[in-house]
């Protein structure tokens, strides 16, 4: 069999499996996911009463203000920065655990939660993976609450009951780890 | 705790009962016996055939088979270098983002080809939707199946049996097991969060009043064959640990178990094709013994964390850096070795923050590319080894080496070694170069004996096929993207070739009757010289490499820093 004849034959089957894998099968899964499943196929928008998109429930926010419950850090700012505005990003801030970097960034971290009377936990001071991490553990928002009963005026028993209503649990009681979801949460604050 | 381990163990186990059902499905389809998907996917599997002139498709000699992947393969590396190298001009591109450097494209490009994936640029600020779609999600399917077609040819002629025909091996590895499996799971992972569009970023005012970008597109179907072709190239910068590519505990359970199905299931498949599943079983043993201590290994380090936060903390804590809530110290843990281990490189958590264990063991996954191993040709380098341990043993004993009821001889072991030795020299050259050169030094990000953890796991990954990486690197220079290329290609068709060649001598030789001085390789006795052998070749080219990276930096921690 000579070269030119499998160049021809070659050419052939990349197009034929090019239709095959990069047009019909992308076609077919798109056309099945957005008839049946709409609101998941285009990135599980949150929308407020006005209908504008104030986020989705699958991507985390930045939260510093004392009327939220805080966020884990993010090497990104979870994509709120002007030269990513267009695209969207996400980043992680890949420092080894033996980087005196990691050190000089935890230290303050934890000094501040400390100073607003929260005993800091792992997750609020490692930075998450996609820097879009939706979650805290039950744990870091319920050391959260003595602050936002102080700057709500809202009772810590009713903000206790709000986190339980924010956790995405574990699927089917066995399949992920639990987190409460930070945007669920602060979005049944303002709500109330 | 316990919890993290049973997820595990949950995980494991869905791999392990899948195997002989995937196995034998796979041997059904390559043993061109009759299978449920016929109705379906015959027509299209003949129509294909048809346009390339194919009525009754008729086996390839060794140097014909190497010709047509060769050939095949140069051709939808064009076509795809086309594609990227114009995506400024070219249409579904919302975001509008602009061209590529040359010297990306060519990295990417071959990267993908190679099954590779390494990555040195971030999904969504870089492509368009049309080059991750038409140019490298069709590269996703073509390489995984280049790779199965291989693996099953490799077998085949080790059997004794023609080794096929490449172009009907490429198509029906697509069609019988890659797309039907991958359509399924894509609607899985769509009800699960994944998005699936072609519409643009959304831009959102958040609670606080800030402005976000959320990056989405198509990316459930891209995903799904990124983990069961063993592909890896994410849609999104941050691969796997995006919530929109792995949005909760389901989909990190169904991309673990498909990145780890199909070379897990060829095991199988090669006992099927040799008739003899005892010595599949053993041999999916040895790989089980590697893979299960590293997996402990390595999330039991995640699990106790990092002493110095620790000490900070007052408490002990996982290492939660560059992981995800969702997915915590366990599962980040498994899918790290998994995706070592099967050359799949996809990560749900940064590989740069692992403990140094974690660095230590998925080096080692790479290192030995047999846990599990590539697409296709995991697998066949498994049954090298398998060769290269009767070979051995053989001399011990003054007896001809055999393997399946052929001679194991001089051009065998030749065609062995080089596959052997083909992965230390794409490795450790580059990185020696790479170190004596000081201008790449400031590429690397994590100083001391992590920074050289970096540099070999770039080469590591690129020559394995791998494609994760130690992110921090700065690796999206002219220099990082050639020199790696170089170890992609190396590490991918020098293998072929020789395990190709190899098949085709071995397919040619007259079986020797079994008698009672042959020497037999499915006992228990035999699977441990095996594992020993794997052991000793694949390990101590590389000692030196672990001890000055990872295991230093294990002791430079628990020193205090």
């Amino acid at each position: 069999m000579n070269i030119v004849q499998d160049l021809f034959k070659s050419i052939r089957i990349v197009v034929a499996l090019w239709i095959l894998t990069a047009v019909l099968y992308p076609l077919l899964t798109w056309g099945i996911g957005q008839t049946l499943f709409s609101n998941q196929a285009n990135g599980s928008l949150v929308l407020n009463a006005q209908g504008q998109p104030i986020g989705s429930s699958l991507i985390g926010q930045p939260f510093k203000t004392d009327r939220y419950f805080w966020s884990r850090p993010s090497a990104i700012e979870y994509a709120t920065l002007p030269e990513v505005a267009k695209t969207g990003a996400s980043g992680a801030s890949n420092l080894a655990p033996s980087n005196l970097a990691l050190f000089d960034r935890i230290k303050p971290e934890a000094q501040r939660l400390r100073q607003s009377n929260i005993k800091p936990t792992a997750d609020m001071l490692y930075t998450s993976g996609s820097g879009l991490d939706p979650h805290i553990s039950l744990e870091s928002a319920q050391a959260q609450i003595p602050r936002l009963s102080q700057a709500r005026g809202m009772e810590p028993s009713r903000l206790q009951e709000l986190i339980n209503q924010a956790i995405d649990d574990r699927i089917l009681w066995i399949l992920g780890e639990p987190g409460v979801n930070v945007l669920k949460l602060n979005l049944s604050l303002d709500q109330k | 705790m316990l919890q993290g381990w049973i997820q595990i163990a949950l995980i494991l186990v869905t791999v392990i009962i899948l195997t002989p059902l995937l196995g034998k499905y796979i041997a059904r389809v390559f043993l061109h016996e009759t299978t449920f998907l016929d109705p379906i996917f015959g027509p299209i599997d003949r129509a294909i055939m048809r346009t390339i002139g194919i009525h009754e498709a008729e086996g390839m000699s060794g140097w014909q088979y190497v010709q047509a992947v060769l050939i095949s393969n140069i051709v939808m590396g064009i076509a795809v270098f086309s594609i990227l190298f114009l995506q400024p001009i070219l249409p579904f591109n919302p975001n509008q983002v602009g061209g590529l450097t040359w010297d990306l494209v060519l990295h990417t490009t071959i990267s993908f080809l190679t099954n590779t994936d390494q990555q040195h640029y971030s999904g969504e600020t870089t492509l368009s939707y049309g080059s991750q779609v038409f140019a490298l999600g069709f590269l996703m399917f073509t390489s995984a199946a280049t790779g199965l077609a291989v693996g099953i040819a490799f077998i085949r002629g080790l059997t004794g049996r023609s080794l096929g025909n490449f172009y009907q091996d490429l198509t029906q590895s697509i069609t019988r097991i890659l797309l039907p499996i991958s359509f399924v799971g894509t609607l899985l992972l769509i009800a699960s969060g994944i998005p699936e569009t072609w519409a643009g970023t959304a831009q959102v005012t958040t609670l606080e009043g800030a402005t976000q970008a959320i990056a989405r597109g198509p990316v459930a179907h891209f995903e799904m064959i990124k983990q069961l072709g063993e592909n890896g190239g994410g849609f999104f910068g941050i691969n796997s640990a995006h919530p929109f590519e792995n949005s909760n505990g389901l989909t990190n359970f169904i991309e673990t178990v498909a990145m780890v199905a199909i070379p897990s299931s060829l095991i199988y498949t090669y006992g099927i094709f040799m008739g003899n599943l005892r010595q599949a079983w053993l041999v999916y043993g040895i790989v089980l013994a590697f893979f299960i201590p590293l997996v402990v290994m390595t999330a039991w380090g995640e699990f106790q964390g990092n002493g110095q936060v620790n000490t900070l903390l007052g408490s002990m804590a996982p290492n939660l850096e560059g992981k995800e809530i969702r997915f915590g110290w366990s599962l980040s843990s498994l899918w790290a070795i998994a995706t070592t281990a099967t050359m799949c490189g996809a990560v749900n958590a940064m590989h740069d923050s692992l403990m140094p264990i974690g660095g230590f063991s998925t080096l080692l996954n790479m290192f030995l590319q047999i846990v599990w191993g590539g697409q296709g040709t995991g697998t066949a380098y498994l049954f090298i080894f398998l060769i290269l341990a009767v070979f051995l043993t053989g001399l011990m004993v003054g007896r001809t080496p055999e393997f399946l009821g052929r001679k194991i001889e001089k051009a065998e072991v030749v065609l062995a070694s080089v596959i052997l030795l083909i992965h230390p020299i794409a490795i450790l050259i580059p990185t020696a170069i790479t170190l004596l050169l000081p201008e790449n030094l400031t590429g690397i990000s994590n100083p001391g004996f992590h920074g050289l953890s970096q540099v070999v796991y770039e080469y590591t990954s690129a020559a394995a096929n791998n494609g994760s990486g130690f992110q921090g690197l700065g690796n999206g220079t002219i220099w990082w993207n050639l020199t790696t290329s170089v170890a992609m290609l190396l590490g991918r068709y020098v293998p072929i070739v020789a395990l190709i060649l190899l098949a085709d001598g071995m397919q040619r030789k007259q079986p020797v009757p079994m008698t009672d001085g042959t020497l037999r390789t499915d006992t228990g006795l035999f699977t441990g010289v095996t594992g020993v052998v794997i052991l000793i070749l694949g390990v101590l080219t590389f000692l030196p490499v672990l001890a000055l990276g990872p295991i230093a930096e294990a002791f430079q921690l628990s020193s205090g820093l």
